[in-house]
């Protein structure tokens, strides 16, 4: 009779856990992401972000699909910044984990590579990040969040022409970095298209370990530009303006969204004050659902969210609209992806908290542009909105 | 013209770092023949030392310590901190396959191995955030025409300087200098001289680590970012930079270092600067080339 009981609640927590592991299928997002690195601010921001979004909803019971609630589950991979760990961590969770879709790399330089792997292998992609044209084009399965360089470019060249009245630019930029070098050569199209052929005065570049930049800031220096475009990831910002200051440069800097990170004020102190950068969104003044974000984001990790944690909200928030219009999560991977990805490409509109996008047919939205500057507090001010 | 001089200015301050880097490889190579691939990281574990010594002396309660204060006391803190971690290194991974009579190449991976060890360490330990180190030097800016210098830049060149003629004096006017050249020309025989290997060992790794510390330090003030990588391409060049002057010559390792910065500043500052590392690694070859033993290299010979 004893035993007869212990083996019925046996079979019924059995039962139960069988039960429940059948009912508990959840969608797994994939995030090949830089937690280390150059640029591991950018990975923080994006699990936090990613993080806080899956709290929200799994407290709720879990996403609705089709009438059935379904538990999320965010598998966050490092790719250490680098494009070939990226490669491998995004064949990682496509492969191993099984992922429906992938949600970063975050920087060009990353996403650009990780966005052929996931290609290829039919999984879709969204960079929240990224602004290099080549991360989306001819890639059925590989969409962002983000504005594109050709149309940051022109944003950064028409604000500096008109705020700092320049005629002279030079460009420092990092070679190996699709992002870096991308946007600068787009920013010397624009900028000759604005004020004709040798506008840029200078056009140098570093390399992904450097540190001392006096040798090429020095050749900058001797031609007197109006002003530096810094199209560099925050860190190196934090060294160049500086090392900038102590060769005698007292003009300005223009930086491109890749400042943004909260980590910039920190590194940079009181040298990047007062100079502006282009970007996805601004924090101080903004209102409605951008300020709600904000608010949780900041009583939650104690610090205002950078671009990258709005952008990956938004992302985020693109994936699971698309599966909720895919209306069922289907038990085969590869055709869940392929509903994912049908979906996200049907996506027309989307209200996110960095602004209203439209998408093209290259899975690019169109949205406006934001110009921000560095007030003597620290925070980065809204000063301008651009929009195509 | 104005600009090459301002050239040099940023090569003499961006060659004392090198050079600083590169007395401590010559150091251990002219005493133990090892190629101590983890000094590149004990620099890293350096300006991270003067970062939290720094952090910890300003945090300290009303009325707090000024920041010249501070430097004064971060400046022998990081040093003694650092060669500590040096004489570790050598205690628990050198000396126990020296005991063992390991092959020198054993050694020399043991090193790089240390060397990623303090890398990884670090990253776990703290996190891949930067650091930024504190100002703890106030820096003016004197311009002379168009020529710019920070007191910063002085200091650090003239650091550079000072640690090169001590330890040429160390190294050539004292008996534990005498002991450590020993050392070099016979291992085996010094102790039957009544010289404690070990201790001169001790001394190398002291005084190479506590270099690497002083490095580190000023490295942290001049570029204060700090990234638990940032030792090792620094370190790397400022291998090669002690190879080129002829390693295991302090002479050697001072010269190289400041001709590999010369070589990469005017690289960049006179042809387009994606070449850099790629001519100033060609001219670099071609000198080894014309001297394979560097510039101040003897040519050694083999005992079998």
């Amino acid at each position: 009779m004893r035993a007869g009981k212990v083996f019925s609640v046996i079979a019924l927590a059995v039962f139960l856990v069988s039960g429940t592991a059948q009912a508990a299928q959840t969608i797994k997002i994939g995030f090949p992401i830089p937690l280390t690195g150059e640029i591991p601010k950018v990975g923080e921001s994006t699990k936090f972000s990613a993080e806080m979004l899956k709290e929200e909803i799994n407290a709720k019971g879990g996403l609705e699909v089709g009438g059935q609630k379904y538990l999320l589950e965010f598998i966050y991979e490092d790719n250490e910044a680098k494009p070939e760990s990226a490669v491998n961590v995004t064949l990682k969770l496509i492969d191993r984990d099984q992922v429906i879709a992938l949600v970063g790399p975050q920087s060009s330089r990353q996403a650009v590579p990780a966005g052929s792997v996931a290609d290829d292998n039919e999984t879709p992609l969204i960079s929240p990040w990224s602004t290099n044209p080549d991360t989306t084009k001819d890639r059925p399965w590989v969409f962002r969040a983000a504005f594109l360089d050709p149309f940051q470019a022109p944003v950064a060249a028409n604000f500096a022409s008109k705020q700092f009245k320049a005629k002279k630019a030079a460009v420092l930029f990092e070679i190996s970095n699709d992002y870096s070098k991308g946007l600068a050569d787009n920013f010397r199209d624009a900028w000759e298209k604005l004020h004709g052929k040798d506008a840029v005065v200078a056009f140098e570049s570093h390399g992904p370990k450097d540190q001392d930049f006096s040798a090429q800031l020095t050749k900058i220096i001797a031609i007197k530009p109006d002003f530096i475009f810094l199209p560099e990831n925050y860190s190196f910002a934090a060294l160049i303006v500086p090392q900038a200051r102590d060769l005698g440069y007292k003009n300005q800097f223009m930086g491109s969204d890749a400042w943004g990170s909260a980590e910039l004020m920190k590194l940079c102190g009181n040298a990047c004050k007062g100079q502006y950068f282009s970007t996805h969104y601004a924090a101080a003044g903004a209102t409605g659902a951008t300020k709600e974000f904000i608010d949780k984001y900041n009583k939650k990790y104690g610090y205002v969210p950078d671009d990258v944690a709005a952008l990956t909200w938004d992302a985020v928030n693109i994936v699971l609209q698309a599966v909720r219009q895919g209306g069922k999560v289907d038990t085969n991977v590869r055709a869940m992806r392929r509903l994912v990805r049908d979906n996200l490409a049907a996506i027309a509109k989307f209200d996110g908290i960095t602004g209203s996008m439209r998408f093209d047919s290259q899975g690019d939205p169109i949205k406006c542009a934001v110009v921000v500057k560095i007030d003597d507090q620290g925070e980065f001010t809204f000063v301008e909105s651009v929009c195509p | 013209m104005e600009q090459f001089i301002q050239q040099c200015v940023n090569a003499l301050q961006w060659g004392s770092f090198y050079a600083l880097i590169a007395l401590g490889y010559t150091l251990v190579y002219g005493v133990l023949l090892l190629i101590n691939f983890a000094h590149g990281d004990i620099f890293m574990v350096g300006a991270y030392i003067a970062f939290f010594v720094s952090t910890f002396l300003l945090s300290t309660p009303e009325p707090g310590l000024s920041q010249g204060m501070t430097l004064a006391l971060t400046i022998p803190a990081t040093v003694i901190l650092t060669s500590m971690v040096g004489v570790t290194l050598e205690r628990i991974a050198y000396r126990p396959l020296r005991r063992k009579g390991a092959h020198r190449l054993y050694v020399v991976i043991t090193a790089l191995m240390c060397g990623l060890i303090l890398e990884n360490g670090n990253l776990a330990l703290l996190g891949a955030g930067r650091k930024a180190l504190p100002e703890l030097l106030e820096k003016h800016v004197y311009t002379f025409g168009n020529i710019a210098v920070t007191n910063l830049k002085l200091w650090v060149i003239f650091t550079a300087l000072l640690v090169f003629v001590f330890l040429h004096l160390v190294v050539t006017r004292t008996r534990i200098g005498m002991a450590m050249r020993a050392v070099s020309w016979d291992k085996f025989a010094l102790p039957l001289m009544g010289i404690p290997l070990d201790m001169v060992i001790v001394f190398t790794f002291v005084l190479g680590s506590g270099i690497a510390g002083l490095g580190g330090l000023l490295f942290a003030v001049s570029y204060p970012v700090l990234d638990p990588y940032m030792g090792a391409m620094t370190g790397w060049k400022a291998f090669i930079a002690a190879v080129v002057g002829g390693i295991g010559d302090i002479r050697g390792a001072f010269a190289g270092g400041f001709l590999l910065a010369f070589v990469e500043i005017m690289v960049a500052a006179f042809l387009p600067s994606t070449f850099r590392d790629l001519f100033a690694f060609s001219i670099l070859m071609l000198i080894l080339w014309k001297r394979p033993t560097g510039i101040f290299g003897i040519p050694a010979t083999t005992k079998i």
